[in-house]
Order: structure tokens, then C-alpha cells, then sequence
């Protein structure tokens, strides 16, 4: 039998408020352990949170970016358990009235488009983290994390395929990054995964028994444990057995994923309302003006950079892939207004040079006006489109400027054609065997006289001007 | 002229700004008596002398460069749940026996501020959980009326501790009648004001939607003087109302004639007691010849009170006492071998019977499905219970009724029976659930010498109708002077 899957995505992502959900601590990452914090996120005896409105706006910011409905009233209530890294054992989250819901992105495969719809937005906050020292009987608890803002964004389950889960992730990441409320760095933990996923004989509408996947720390992650998790389950089913509803944890080294705990081990969370927290009422003012300061989102700026800059589809995906990557595309093209031209270096070298440095922000080497220089420079002959290549790897790594690269490695091109017309003569003077067959019918042998002067000016020589001398003086032996 | 620790805070503040005494004296003479009874009543947990010395000094000096507020250098204790930064908060329970808070809980930051004198920390029912003061873990406090009887709870160490001169006021909190009980119980006066009006911020937290602090004293001026000091709205609670609040000591001469008491049905038809009865007929009298009228009225679901009460307190409860669990503060059991077995072991030494009870009624009560048909329940009762308040004001200015069912009754009569316990509260826990105002006030003795008190209720903020009919009232009778012979 063919089975199709139905996948839902929770998505926990950090927001990049200064402080804390719930007390002023700030929420810096990298501090000595324990340091960011205080008696509130310490959960000590007497105290009581007061929640961080900047959160509410962040939040507000996504639900708008998701076309989710936000309600008037939302309510915090606390979800309990024991955990060291939690000091009041307790989580305060959003569990009957969250702070959005009935929302929708579109995703893009490459192959289709698609609508998920996205069940609720919430929010809530992060615990600490525990270290754990196998010499000893004992672990460390950092509390730094603890009360740190976090969304969660739930999806429904509409997704069908581990890529449409990839794209769905990655749109959201983007769309998170875009607003400025999350850096979206999902090694440190900021934008975390978990999946719900089961089978069922493709055009049944019912849902197969579900598991959970967990510890999936990047977008290769949620789609290497989602296909595995696929065909464990189709291989479940087909040997006539039934999937058993449990929590699963993703295995990065093996690519594969082992029970963790199985329904009846699961949390009873007890939920009930925040008796601290009075309930978030957000008012329609507030709303429209969160939603008069949404900056332009990923979809918005593709289809308008295809239609201002005459882009094709591929290029506007690539350079609005990130709000630093458009804003440097388009800061470039201000400058030099050839777009397809800075597209392609942009796409090219300068993503080349950055993956390979492992940076994200493509201004912190060359800025927009480095790069515009550049291409000005090679438009007016002054150095070849070769050169330039090399120059910019120069740019790149030194953060000088084209103009005093040139300047300090002589690399000015040659373009003199009498210094170069002298050149040429030596060249097929020295070869009067390649000139000859050259002129019984071997034209393709020109290249070997370019690269022969060009050996000679080591690259300077202006090639253009090279081939037309060439052809010049081959004519004049003919 | 009587010593000091037996005036009222009124008159220690005139004493004070007249310069015929100083704070370091008051001090001591408190301290002296604290000497004297405290092995017989067990008011304090800890109680701090020299500190409290050392604050008198310098009130004292704060005085001498000009300062003047009508509570600087007057002694106050307080109840064991509110957090005095770097002194020892227990919280009536070994749990917390060794705990010192980092921090000073709002309403210790503004008595520092305004040059009061702390005497210590006054004995509570574990976590605030008990109408006696008997679930202690440092032991009962005794009533300085009849040491075989108890001060009732939860406060009893600070209703105690003012009955018996060893503070000259003091504050507790009250989550189903633990202010008003003990006062009641201890002939003084105290009142739970308005969910809301004062911070909770470094109240260790009971049930969270009910907890609120107060004042003790001896009369209903030594209230008005605290409430000034204590009604504030914090930023650091979010439960605590921004708004202004009155001057509450300019009410105390307004005439009360004209006002109309309501007397609920449901509260009378309780009364099983003769002399509880007869101090509530010898209030209606009083408060008749004041010029008052009374009207009867019905609150239909006064009945449901305590069962709804013993749903919602204990759920928060379960919530917030998750917290103490060994990793971080607080009572850790010494031999485990694993991290569940530490939780188990360090909750199992460190919590009381009372306790245990409370946190297991409230986990199951908020348990997947059960939750619908306890806890949603019991906020439905809730809701009904602050509607029939809200209707009953329509009718009335405030409420009369008695804080308990009965006298002071002995120390291990109701230990073992919980139900028994719970429903000494019948009177009190309503006006907990409706968020309202509650004012103790000592309103007589019983045939063996016991004091009795009667409460008023009033609407939401309006505290300053129940400070202008207390004083009205104490200027027409005498229990709120009569002392205990200790």
C-alpha cells in the first residue's frame, strides 16, 4: 500500500528582547553561568513575574507575519513539572487563550507552492540548562536561559513530505529573522524544531497513530528524522503491526531516532491560569500600529525585486533568502545600476567567499560601495572581469578597496596598444611554426597568441585589445 | 501611666513627636515583655533584638535631623511569610527553616523606609495552610486570653503578638480569614484589605489569587496608620491596582448616621453559639444607636464558599509550593541516590501533614480530566459568589456577620479532624473568593472570658466605609481596650 504522511511542526523560537519574559534580567547568551539572574527567574519564595511588553510586540509582529487572528484577551497559565532547570517547577506558557491563532504561510518546494495553516502562536518562556560532568555524581545548573522569551509557533498538520517541512521551516525562519525578533541561530538554540508525524493509505482522510521527534538542530536534521521516521513507519505497517504513540528522540550521528517515552510516560502538565499574571488584553490600536511598522516580508520583496529589477525568479529567492543579503543587493544597486550584473556578483563570489568564511553579514568585508566600485572599474577597462574576480577575493579577505589593491599590486591593466602591439609582433615572431598553421586554417589557435601575451603582461594585458592587435598583425602575415 | 508596650501606636506617635520618649525606649520596653511572655504564648519565630535596637537608633536619629511620619520608630512584627532580606523567612515550615530571602518583600522595603522597628518574624500555620497556628513546624502559638486555646491562624503569631504587648502592631496575611480569625480569636483588630491594594511581591505565596496582607493593632486608628503605609500599588506585582488611595486616618471622625448594614440570612442562620450570638445582637445595638439601619439580605451561594475554597487554594497551592524541591534553597535530604528520590525525600521531610494534604488535593483536583469538574467548577462558584456580593451592595453600604462560628477553642481539639479545622473559616473564606475588604474587630467576650469578634465587609476599595464604622464603633464600646491578664 502507498501511505502519505501528515506532519505538524512546533517551532520554539527565542525572541531578541533585552530582557527577560518575566523580570529584567538581560538575556545576553555566552555570560558566566547563573549570572543573568535574579530572585524572579531564580524562583525564589514571595516573588512575581510582570511580563515584558516588548514580548507582546515581537509576538504580535509574527502573528501578523502569519496572518493569524489575534484575540483581545489572551491568558498565561502555568504548565507544571519537575525539572532542575526549572526553578518554580512550573512554566508559565499559554495553554486555553494563546495570543494568536488560525493563521497560514505559504511554502515553496521549487516543485509547488503550498498554504500551511498555522494552528496558534504563544508565548512563554525558556528554561535553563543543565551540564552534565560524567566524572561526577552530580550535575551543574545554569539559569541563565531560565525566563528567557520564547514563541511557539504551531503548524497544523498539512505537511506532506520531509521538503515541504524544510521549506515550511525555512520560511519561517526567514520571516522571523526579517522582523527582527529572533537571530534564528539554531545551534545556540534560538529557533528549535519538534515534529508530529504519522501515515495513512494515501487518499484517506482520517490520521494514523502519531509520533514525536525530537533534537533536530538543524533544517538537514528535521528532514533526515522525518524520512526516517517515514519509512520506519511505513515498514511498521507493512509488516502488518501498528505505530505506537510515543516521543522519539533524533539521533544526528546515526540518522536515526529511538523511543524516548511513550504516551503513558507522558507529563500530566496540569495547566491551569497564571493566578500572577491578570489577562493580556491587546487592543486593536496596538495591533494596527505593531502591523503599520511591519517591515516588507521575504514573499513581498521577491516578487517586487523580479518586477523593479527585472529579476529572474531564481535570483530574487536567492537575494531575499535573508533581509542583510537584500538590503546589500539592493544598497549596491543604488550605487551601480546595472542589477543583473551585481545580482550575479552577489550570488556568486560574494556568497562563495562568505559560506566559505562562515559569515552572514554580507557588508562586514565589502560594503555596497566596495562592490560598486569594482564593477565600475572593470565597466571602464581598467581591470578584466578575471582580475576583478581575483580583487575581490583580495577585497574580501584584506577589507581594502579595489582602487588600493590595484594600486598597491600594479595590477592595472595594460591597455596601451603600442606597449601591447610590441608584445604581440614578439609573440608571432617567436612562433612561426603556430603562425603557419594558423594561417593554413587553425583560426582556433588565436587563443593560444592571447595566452601567450597575457603570459607575457602577467594577466595586466586588456584582452579585448589583445585579440583585436592579434587579429591585426595575423592579417598583416597573411 | 501604663508601660509602654501596652499603648497604642497612636499614642506612641504622639509621645514620639512630642520628645517625652524616644523610639529606643518604646523598643525596649517591647523587648522586655517579649522577655517576659513570649515563653508562654510563642508569638515569634525569630525574634531580633539587637537589629531592632539598632532600627530604634536610627529612627531615632532620623528624628533628631527632622524626620517626622507618625510610624517612624514604632515596633512592628512580622508574619514568618514575608521576606526580610538576609534574615531567616520560614514560612512556619521546615522546608524553609534555614532560608534567608535576597531580597525584601515590598511591604518590609516601605516599613524600613518609613523608620519602623522590626521585632522579628511572629509564628504561622506551615505556608499559611491552617485556622490555628498549630501546623507550625517551631510549634502552636498560645492565646494570651487562655493558654490551653489557640491564637487561630494563620496569623497567630502577629495577632498574638499584639494581644499579649510583645509588638505594638503587626502584619499579617490572609488567604480565607488568617488575619481577621486571629484577631478575632485574640481580641485585637485587623483587616484583609481589597485583593490588590497591597503588594504581594515577597508574600511567600499560599494561593496566589487570595493571598492578601494586612494590618494588626489595637484599635482601628493603629490600622489606619498601617493601611497608609502598606496601600500602594506596586509595578512588581502585576495583581496590584494602580490607583490612588485615601488618607485613611481622615475618616475616623466621620459620622456614620444614615449608612445601612446588611445582615446576610445565610451567615445568621449558621450561628449555633450563645455567646457568639449575643455579641452579634450587642453590635446590631451598637451600631442602631450609631444611626444606622439594617437591612436582610441573601448571598444564595455562601454555602458553596468553603467546598469552592478548598479546590482553588489548594490547586495554586500545588503550583506554588512545586518550588521547593531541594536544588536550589531549603530543606535538601541528605541520602538519596537519585534526582526523583531527592525531590521525594527533601518534599517528604520538609513539608507537614497540613501541607502534604493541601498539595495533594490540589494536583489531583488539577489533574487531566479532572480539572472541568473541580477546579473550572470552583472559579464558577467563585464567580457566583462575587456576584452575590456585588448584588447585596446594592442594597447596603457594608456587611455584618461574625469572623468564627465560635470562641477560641483548645489547642488539639481540631488538629485531627481537617473538616472541623476548615470550617471555623465558614465566615471569612467568602469575602476571600469576592476579593472584598474585611475588617476584625474585638466585639465582646464569651460566658468564660474568650474574645469574640465581629466583621464588616465592605465593596471593593472601599476601605475607608470600614475604618469610618470601626472607629464609630469603638468609640461606643470598650472591648478593643480590655488586655489579657499574661
Amino acid at each position: 500500500m502507498e501511505y502519505e504522511a501528515v506532519i505538524g511542526l512546533e517551532v520554539h523560537a527565542q525572541l531578541l528582547t533585552k530582557s527577560k519574559a518575566f523580570c529584567s534580567c538581560t538575556t545576553k547568551f555566552g555570560n558566566v553561568p547563573n549570572s543573568n539572574t535574579c530572585p524572579i527567574c531564580l524562583g525564589m519564595p514571595g516573588v512575581l513575574p510582570v511580563f515584558n511588553r516588548r514580548a507582546l510586540e515581537f509576538t504580535v509582529r509574527m502573528a501578523l507575519a502569519c496572518n493569524c487572528t489575534i484575540n483581545e484577551i489572551s491568558r498565561f497559565a502555568r504548565k507544571n513539572y519537575y525539572y532542575p532547570d526549572l526553578p518554580k517547577n512550573y512554566q508559565i506558557s499559554q495553554y486555553e487563550l494563546p495570543l494568536a491563532e488560525h493563521g497560514w504561510m505559504e511554502i515553496d518546494t521549487g516543485t509547488n507552492t503550498r498554504k500551511i495553516g498555522i494552528t496558534r502562536i504563544h508565548m512563554e518562556e525558556d528554561a535553563g540548562k543543565l551540564i552534565h560532568d560524567e566524572t561526577k555524581a552530580f550535575s551543574y545548573v545554569d539559569l541563565n536561559r531560565t525566563g528567557v522569551p520564547l514563541i511557539e509557533i504551531v503548524s497544523e498538520p498539512d505537511i506532506r513530505t520531509p521538503e515541504e517541512a524544510a521549506a515550511y521551516l525555512k520560511a519561517l525562519h526567514s520571516i522571523l529573522v526579517y522582523l527582527e525578533i529572533c537571530d534564528g541561530n539554531m545551534e545556540e538554540g534560538s529557533f528549535r524544531c519538534d515534529a508530529n508525524v504519522s501515515l495513512r493509505p494515501f487518499g484517506a482522510t482520517g490520521l494514523g497513530v502519531k509520533t514525536e521527534l525530537k533534537n533536530m538542530n538543524s533544517f538537514r536534521n528535521v528532514q533526515k528524522a522525518l524520512q526516517y521516521e517515514i519509512d520506519r513507519q511505513t515498514e511498521v505497517l507493512e509488516s502488518g503491526e501498528t505505530v505506537v504513540q510515543e516521543t522519539r528522540l533524533f539521533d544526528p550521528a546515526s540518522g536515526t531516532t529511538s523511543s524516548m517515552r511513550s504516551k503513558e510516560e507522558a507529563h500530566d502538565y496540569r495547566y491551569f491560569p497564571d493566578p500572577d499574571l491578570l489577562p493580556l488584553r491587546v487592543t486593536f490600536n496596538f495591533v494596527e500600529q505593531v502591523r503599520s511598522e511591519l517591515p516588507e516580508l521575504p514573499v513581498q520583496k521577491r516578487d517586487r525585486f523580479m518586477q523593479e529589477y527585472q529579476l529572474p525568479r531564481y535570483d530574487a529567492d536567492v537575494l531575499t533568502s535573508s533581509r542583510m543579503l537584500a538590503d546589500y543587493f539592493e544598497n549596491t544597486v543604488a550605487l551601480y545600476p546595472q542589477a543583473k550584473a551585481v545580482s550575479n556578483w552577489v550570488m556568486t563570489e560574494l556568497l562563495r567567499l562568505m559560506k566559505a568564511a562562515n559569515e552572514d553579514n554580507p557588508s562586514g568585508r565589502i560594503s555596497p560601495g566596495m562592490l560598486a566600485e569594482l564593477l565600475e572599474l572593470m565597466d571602464k577597462g581598467v581591470v578584466s572581469g578575471k582580475m576583478a574576480k581575483t580583487i575581490f577575493e583580495d577585497m574580501y579577505d584584506s577589507g581594502h578597496t579595489a582602487s588600493a589593491i590595484i594600486e598597491q599590486k600594479g595590477l592595472v591593466q595594460v591597455s596601451d596598444e603600442d606597449e601591447l602591439r610590441a608584445l604581440v609582433c614578439k609573440v608571432l615572431d617567436d612562433s612561426p611554426k603556430e603562425v603557419a598553421k594558423y594561417q593554413g586554417g587553425k583560426t582556433q589557435l588565436l587563443g593560444h597568441f592571447v595566452g601567450q601575451v597575457m603570459k607575457a603582461t602577467r594577466g595586466k594585458a586588456n584582452p579585448a585589445i589583445v585579440n583585436k592587435l592579434l587579429l591585426e598583425e595575423l592579417d598583416k602575415r597573411g | 501611666m501604663s508601660e509602654l508596650y501596652e499603648m497604642t501606636a497612636w499614642q506612641l506617635a504622639e509621645e514620639l513627636e512630642k520628645g517625652q520618649v524616644c523610639s529606643v525606649d518604646v523598643t525596649q520596653s517591647v523587648i522586655k515583655r517579649i522577655e517576659t511572655v513570649e515563653e508562654l504564648v510563642h508569638a515569634y519565630v525569630t525574634v531580633a533584638p539587637d537589629r531592632a535596637i539598632e532600627m530604634a537608633k536610627e529612627s531615632d536619629a532620623k528624628r533628631a535631623k527632622g524626620a517626622s511620619n507618625r510610624l517612624l520608630g514604632i515596633p512592628v512584627a512580622v508574619k514568618d511569610n514575608m521576606c526580610m532580606k538576609g534574615q531567616r523567612t520560614t514560612c512556619g515550615s521546615r522546608i524553609l527553616a534555614n532560608f534567608s530571602p535576597p531580597y525584601d518583600a515590598t511591604v518590609v522595603a516601605a516599613m524600613r523606609e518609613a523608620g519602623m522597628v522590626i521585632l522579628g518574624s511572629c509564628n504561622m500555620d506551615e505556608f499559611a495552610m491552617g485556622s490555628s497556628t498549630e501546623t507550625s513546624f517551631w510549634g502552636p502559638t498560645r492565646n494570651p486570653w487562655d493558654r490551653d486555646r489557640t491564637p487561630g491562624g494563620s496569623s497567630g503569631g502577629s495577632a498574638a503578638a499584639v494581644s499579649a504587648g510583645e509588638a505594638i502592631l503587626s502584619v499579617g496575611s490572609d488567604t480565607g480569614g488568617s488575619i481577621r480569625l486571629p484577631a478575632s480569636f485574640c481580641g485585637v483588630s485587623g483587616m484583609k484589605p481589597t485583593y490588590g491594594a497591597i503588594s504581594r511581591y515577597g508574600l511567600v505565596a499560599y494561593a496566589s489569587s487570595l493571598d492578601q496582607i494586612g494590618p494588626f493593632g489595637r484599635d482601628i486608628r493603629d490600622l489606619s496608620l498601617l493601611l497608609n503605609l502598606l496601600c500602594h500599588h506596586d509595578p512588581k506585582d502585576s495583581t496590584s491596582v494602580p490607583r490612588q488611595y485615601p488618607d485613611f486616618t481622615t475618616v475616623l471622625e466621620t459620622p456614620v448616621s444614615g449608612m445601612k448594614i446588611g445582615l446576610p440570612r445565610e451567615f445568621f442562620s449558621k450561628l449555633d453559639h450563645p455567646d457568639v450570638e449575643r455579641v452579634m445582637k450587642d453590635a446590631q445595638s451598637v451600631f442602631q444607636a450609631l444611626g444606622i439601619n439594617f437591612v436582610e439580605l441573601s448571598l444564595p451561594h455562601l454555602d458553596y464558599g468553603i467546598a469552592a475554597y478548598y479546590i482553588i487554594a489548594p490547586c495554586e497551592a500545588s503550583s506554588n509550593l512545586a518550588r521547593y524541591d531541594g536544588v536550589k534553597y531549603g530543606h535538601r535530604a541528605e541520602n538519596f541516590s537519585n534526582m526523583i528520590d531527592m525531590y521525594r525525600y527533601s518534599r517528604a521531610e520538609g513539608f507537614g501533614s497540613e501541607v502534604k494534604r493541601r498539595i495533594m488535593l490540589g494536583t489531583y483536583a488539577l489533574s487531566s480530566g479532572y480539572y472541568d469538574a473541580y477546579y473550572l467548577k470552583a472559579a464558577k462558584v467563585r464567580s457566583l459568589i462575587t456576584q452575590d456580593f456585588r448584588s447585596a451592595f446594592q442594597d447596603c453600604d457594608a456587611i455584618l456577620c461574625p469572623v468564627a462560628p465560635t470562641p477560641p477553642f483548645k489547642i488539639g481539639e481540631k488538629i485531627d479532624d481537617p473538616i472541623q479545622m476548615y470550617l471555623t473559616d465558614v465566615f471569612t473564606i467568602p469575602v476571600n473568593m469576592a476579593g472584598l475588604p474585611g475588617l476584625s474587630l474585638p466585639g465582646g467576650f464569651s460566658a468564660d472570658g474568650l474574645p469574640i469578634g465581629i466583621q464588616l465587609i465592605a465593596p471593593h476599595f472601599e476601605e475607608v466605609r470600614l475604618i469610618q464604622l470601626g472607629a464609630a464603633y469603638q468609640k461606643e464600646t470598650d472591648h478593643h481596650l480590655a488586655r489579657p491578664s499574661i
